[in-house]
């Protein structure tokens, strides 16, 4: 694998995060459960998708196939896509749509921060770009976890839940495969697996503090770098895809 | 010579107001980076977005291109690009005066200031009454850039250009 089809994958991991994850926050759109929150999560999505759309427009070009923006989110199928796991995780109820948040968004804090000193010049400013947002993000969901986690037994209840659901799909973050290796000697891609204890540190501390502990038994699923999915993937794909697929190149 | 076109360009880019926030222009909020001119004449209009999914970014290269087109730049391209990362810091204080007259509360520090890391920034002035005594309603508001406050004095609600 050279360089350039390592930076390739490396930009669809991130770009399929953020627009999976964009594209699950925009089903809330008319849904919150105020309206403030509503748009808080709808927000959250525009400035996901914009993300999608530097790491996929860098991706086009590293690649040089003469795909787009579109090719890549609308004509490729879901082993194909590069998501982590915990992105495609179905909304559930408000306080698991914020539990996930809160545990996607401290990971790409720390790994944004990493990616920021990255010796590609493309990389670095997108991971900066980025980082300003999703701390944003980070700060939002933090506070509601509190909130929730600390109000009343029926939102602490659903907290707790939230943990039980989506805690397995963590350990999918940190794992590395060639791409990272090639990446990390090249000086242009980060260690994610040295991200783990911090990022275990600062959320063990956030979700002590909302009155939730991390399960004593929990076994990880994961397999996102290599195109292995939840069965959730597939039917946001179908929905997200379906208007591009009856309508090959249709545009605004 | 070329310094002087470039000089023009920059003048006409500079009438353009931002699509969402018209008393404004482009210029000033820091969106436009630099203006390029080759021997040909074709010139290169370097803009950055202020956030990841702003939506006006598609808007605001239609209207560089047809603002200068009308002027007989015919061959105008306009390339984004995320380096420097957009601040708020670059929003001179003429502009913010601007924001604070149309209604929206000026980004209140510099992005330096470390109390800007709370999701809920110390004294932000209703800029309607100048009063202190305001309160965040939510920290997303209608634009990207914005969250909305309300002021416990004059009891009229506003948007805040976040610092960022």
């Amino acid at each position: 694998m050279t360089n350039q089809e390592a930076i390739f994958e490396y930009c669809l991991r991130i770009g399929d995060t953020s627009l999976i994850l964009g594209q699950r926050l925009a089903e809330w759109c008319g849904h919150g459960p105020i309206l403030e929150e509503d748009i808080a999560l709808t927000n959250i999505s525009l400035d996901l998708i914009g993300q999608t759309r530097g790491f996929y427009d860098y991706a086009c070009q590293v690649e040089n196939k003469g795909r787009t923006e579109d090719d890549l989110a609308f004509l490729r199928n879901d082993r194909d896509y590069r998501n982590l796991l915990m992105a495609e995780q179905p909304n559930g109820d408000f306080g698991q749509t914020i539990f996930r948040q809160f545990l996607i968004s401290s990971y790409y804090t720390l790994f944004f921060t990493a990616l920021s000193k990255s010796n590609d010049e493309t990389l670095a400013a997108l991971a900066q770009k980025s980082l300003k947002e999703v701390n944003y993000h980070l700060r939002h969901s933090t506070e509601w976890m509190l909130r929730l986690g600390n109000g009343t037994e029926e939102s602490a209840r659903r907290m707790r839940t939230a943990v039980e659901e989506l805690w397995m799909f963590t350990e999918d973050f940190f794992d590395m495969n060639d791409v990272d290796r090639i990446l990390l000697q090249a000086g242009i891609g980060i260690d994610n697996s040295a991200l783990r204890a911090d990022w275990l540190h600062f959320a063990q501390d956030k979700m002590k503090e909302a009155g939730l502990l991390i399960p004593e038994k929990s076994f990880a699923i994961r397999g996102s770098r290599e195109g292995k999915h939840t069965e959730h993937l597939g039917h946001i794909l179908a929905e997200m895809q379906s208007l591009h697929r009856a309508h090959p190149g249709a545009t605004w | 010579m070329a310094d002087k076109i470039i000089d023009t360009i920059h003048q006409l880019l500079s009438t353009i107001p931002d699509p969402e926030i018209p008393v404004i222009s482009i210029v000033e909020l820091g969106i436009v980076r630099d203006v390029q001119l080759s021997d040909d004449g074709a010139v290169t209009v370097l803009i950055t977005p202020t956030y990841s999914g702003c939506p006006a970014m598609m808007a605001i290269e239609q209207e560089i291109k047809s603002t200068l087109h009308e002027h007989g730049f015919e061959n105008t391209t306009v390339k984004l690009v995320y380096s420097p990362v957009w601040t708020t810091d670059w929003i001179p204080d003429e502009a913010k005066e601007k924001l604070r007259k149309y209604g929206i509360a000026p980004p209140a520090h510099s992005t330096s200031d470390k109390s800007v890391l709370s999701l809920h920034p110390r004294s932000v002035a209703c800029p309607r009454c100048g009063s202190l005594k305001t309160t965040m309603i939510s920290p997303f508001g209608s634009t990207a850039c914005k969250s909305l406050y309300k002021c416990d004095t004059c009891l009229e609600p506003f948007d805040y250009f976040k610092c960022h």
